[in-house]
């Protein structure tokens, strides 16, 4: 067992504990904490694999914006997730059941598995020699060009999110004033002012 | 060589195009007030697409490194979407303007749900299939809580977005499983790994968790407990949205999938989809029996309608893909009118949509009355209605496939779920009068009615050759 292996299976058992965690943890805030542990050690597999620049952009992009995004989420709603566990206590029973078997049919399929004898040779995106090009521009060369079609497609899934995002929570309010620059440009100190001679002893009347 | 694959793939992205044309037209432009020539100017170019689709020819050709499939098969699937969604963002117009939903982005979310389908008939390839399917949903997340301040349309949307995600998540899964296997995510390769290899326990697991994800989507039993609350939670148009395109896109996809990547294996999944065939068919028409909203009973007929459009694909033959695309065709044309019917149903100028409402409709309305009258007739496959050629066409594939128990189970659960169709038209016709629903005025939807119902009457005679393109599209797709 060299320390690749002994590396795999600390981070593997670490990704396990810490997703288990996350379900049954009680406090929401600690779930996202475990959470945020799973992140890192599947950001740890990927340096395994040798693919640093994915490893890096799991640990900024979800460590960094989504994991932190999901705390704010957290201690801002106000979810009584005591309540919702008590939820979850009800139908236990079945889903352990449920989960026992599911994982029993993986044991075996664990047991089993054995890979195509083509499968080596029909991967679409093996990593390329590192002398030849570094992993950042084969990935580059990955999602331009050979899965031009899928990156576009996620482009426009990102674009329904937003506009669903809006659709679903802005409102347009009556009665707010907003500023209208253009009004304020043309403003002029005859308009905006108005001189009065008020005399002593008399209001404006 | 980019240029040929942006030819291919001409109809998604020119929907797609339009798509951010009109939003920004929309953002930049009058708002809500443009909502309605927006939806106009969307259906419009959704059936001009629809034509292009048609006119597309029959040869297949690949785009996007074997990602993007443009066949008879996807043509004629695209047909049928783009059609069925033009015509019912056109009937739901009227009641998302009464109703004050009618916000600009509603067509634009239906275009790039649109969008999604076409890319899921088309897909190729694992990831294309998964981005498709997830394109789709989003939007239609979105839509179904339209009526953000209704707590039943934002319970629908919720409640279809987690389990969604949950369908995701068993899709992704069941893909990652037959990637490992195989080595790659395109159809061709998992099939040429699979009549190399044979099949090997990880992809008939993958096989497995991927249907039942996929099944989730059409609503199939037992993956269906979110439609009957989503399709009553959603506002109408929405709902007579999702009891239509979707389910051919999906129904498509699955069809796509079990014949493009496991083709060499039919055995496997024809016994999985057996099962969700069989248990749809009695589910849908049992429990349907005991509902007294019409939008609910309509999500236990989809339900019973997807176990029907199954049986075809459970034969694993050309001609049970064909009868699957025909009956699928015939389903969007009933539901097409049922729900401009539904659309209509107002007392006091609000929406009803309680079936004791329906008592003696027949008097007010003698016209949309029959033509319900026929619709239920069909949807319950009474001869010799067009609803009756679809169900046919199905159990005979099964049966000439060697599933003649399938066939019978068919027929039984066609035989309960007649009830509750016949039921409605007992209501309209001798049920108790009660106080009568409104008179209401309702051009577009009265004609769609009308001439759904007359479809299901004059298409006896040859179905419009509609089976004939079928045929050719089942052939595309089992080779």
């Amino acid at each position: 067992m060299g320390i690749t292996d002994i590396t795999f299976y600390a981070l593997a058992i670490t990704l396990l504990s810490a997703g288990f965690l996350v379900t049954v943890s009680r406090n929401p805030v600690h779930s996202v904490l475990w959470l945020i542990l799973c992140f890192l050690s599947a950001a740890g597999f990927f340096i395994l694999l040798g693919a640093e620049f994915i490893a890096m952009l799991l640990i900024i992009v979800y460590v960094g914006a989504v994991a932190v995004l999901f705390l704010f989420v957290v201690m801002m709603l106000d979810v009584d997730f005591a309540a919702l566990k008590g939820e979850m206590a009800r139908y236990f029973p079945i889903a352990s059941i449920i989960g026992i078997v599911l994982l029993m049919q993986m044991a075996l399929l664990f047991g089993s598995w054995q890979e195509a004898e083509s499968a080596r040779s029909l991967r679409q995106a093996p990593t390329p020699d590192i002398a030849e090009m570094h992993n950042t521009k084969a990935l580059g060369m990955i999602i331009y060009d050979q899965y031009f079609l899928l990156f576009q497609v996620s482009g426009l899934i990102l674009l329904v999110a937003m506009i669903g995002a809006i659709v679903l929570t802005l409102r347009h309010r009556k009665n707010v004033k907003r500023q209208d620059v253009v009004a304020q440009m043309q403003r002029d100190p005859a308009k905006a002012m108005e001189l009065k001679d008020v005399k002593s002893g008399q209001g404006l009347g | 060589m980019i240029g040929a694959d942006l030819y291919t793939a001409l109809p998604e992205i020119v929907l797609a195009l339009f798509a951010m044309a009109a939003l920004m037209v929309g953002v930049y432009g009058s708002k809500d007030k443009l909502a309605e020539p927006i939806l106009w100017a969307t259906a419009g170019m959704m059936v001009l697409l629809g034509l292009y689709a048609g006119s597309m020819g029959l040869e297949a050709t690949t785009a996007f490194n074997g990602m993007y499939i443009s066949d008879a098969f996807a043509h004629f699937s695209k047909m049928v979407i783009l059609f069925a969604a033009a015509v019912v963002m056109v009937m739901g117009q009227s009641y998302m303007s009464a109703a004050g939903l009618l916000r600009f982005e509603y067509p634009i979310l239906i275009a790039l749900s649109v969008v999604g389908m076409m890319l899921m008939v088309s897909s190729g390839d694992l990831i294309a299939m998964y981005l498709g399917l997830e394109l789709q949903s989003l939007a239609l997340y979105v839509v179904a809580t339209m009526n953000r301040d209704s707590l039943r349309s934002t319970e629908a949307g919720l409640k279809y977005f987690i389990l969604g995600a949950l369908a995701s998540g068993l899709l992704l899964y069941g893909a990652s499983l037959a990637y490992g296997y195989s080595g790659t995510t395109l159809f061709a390769g998992i099939i040429s790994t699979i009549s190399e290899d044979g099949m090997s326990l990880g992809l008939l697991m993958g096989l497995a968790f991927m249907l039942a994800g996929l099944a989730f989507k059409v609503s199939a039993v037992p993956f269906h407990m979110w439609t009957p609350d989503v399709y009553e939670g959603a506002p109408t148009p929405v709902t007579a949205f999702f009891a239509t395109a979707p389910k051919v896109a999906a129904m498509a996809l699955i069809a796509r999938v079990v014949h493009e990547a496991f083709g060499a294996v039919p055995g496997d999944w024809m016994q999985i989809i057996a099962f969700l065939a069989t248990a749809s068919m009695f589910l849908g028409a049992i429990a349907a029996i005991g509902q007294r909203n019409i939008k609910r009973l309509m999500a236990y007929s989809s339900i019973s309608h997807m176990g029907f459009a199954f049986v075809g694909l459970a034969a694993g033959t050309e001609q049970g893909v064909q009868a699957m695309l025909v009956y699928m065709a015939i389903y969007v044309t009933m539901n097409i009118g049922v729900f401009a019917f539904i659309l209509t149903m107002s007392r006091d100028g609000k929406p009803v949509t309680d079936i004791d409402s329906l008592g003696q409709y027949s008097k007010a309305e003698p016209l949309r009355a029959l033509a319900l009258l026929i619709l239920m007739f069909s949807l319950a496959g009474v001869p010799p209605l067009v609803g009756f050629f679809g169900k046919f066409y199905v159990l005979w594939a099964a049966v000439e496939a060697g599933m003649t128990w399938l066939a019978v189970a068919g027929v039984v659960a066609s035989v309960i779920g007649a009830f509750y169709y016949l039921r409605i038209v007992y209501y309209m016709y001798f049920g108790e009068e009660i106080e009568p629903m409104d008179t209401v005025r309702a051009p577009v939807q009265a004609t769609l009615l009308v001439v759904s119902a007359a479809i299901m009457v004059l298409g006896v005679i040859n179905l419009f050759g509609i089976e004939g393109l079928a045929a050719l599209a089942a052939e595309a797709l089992v080779k």
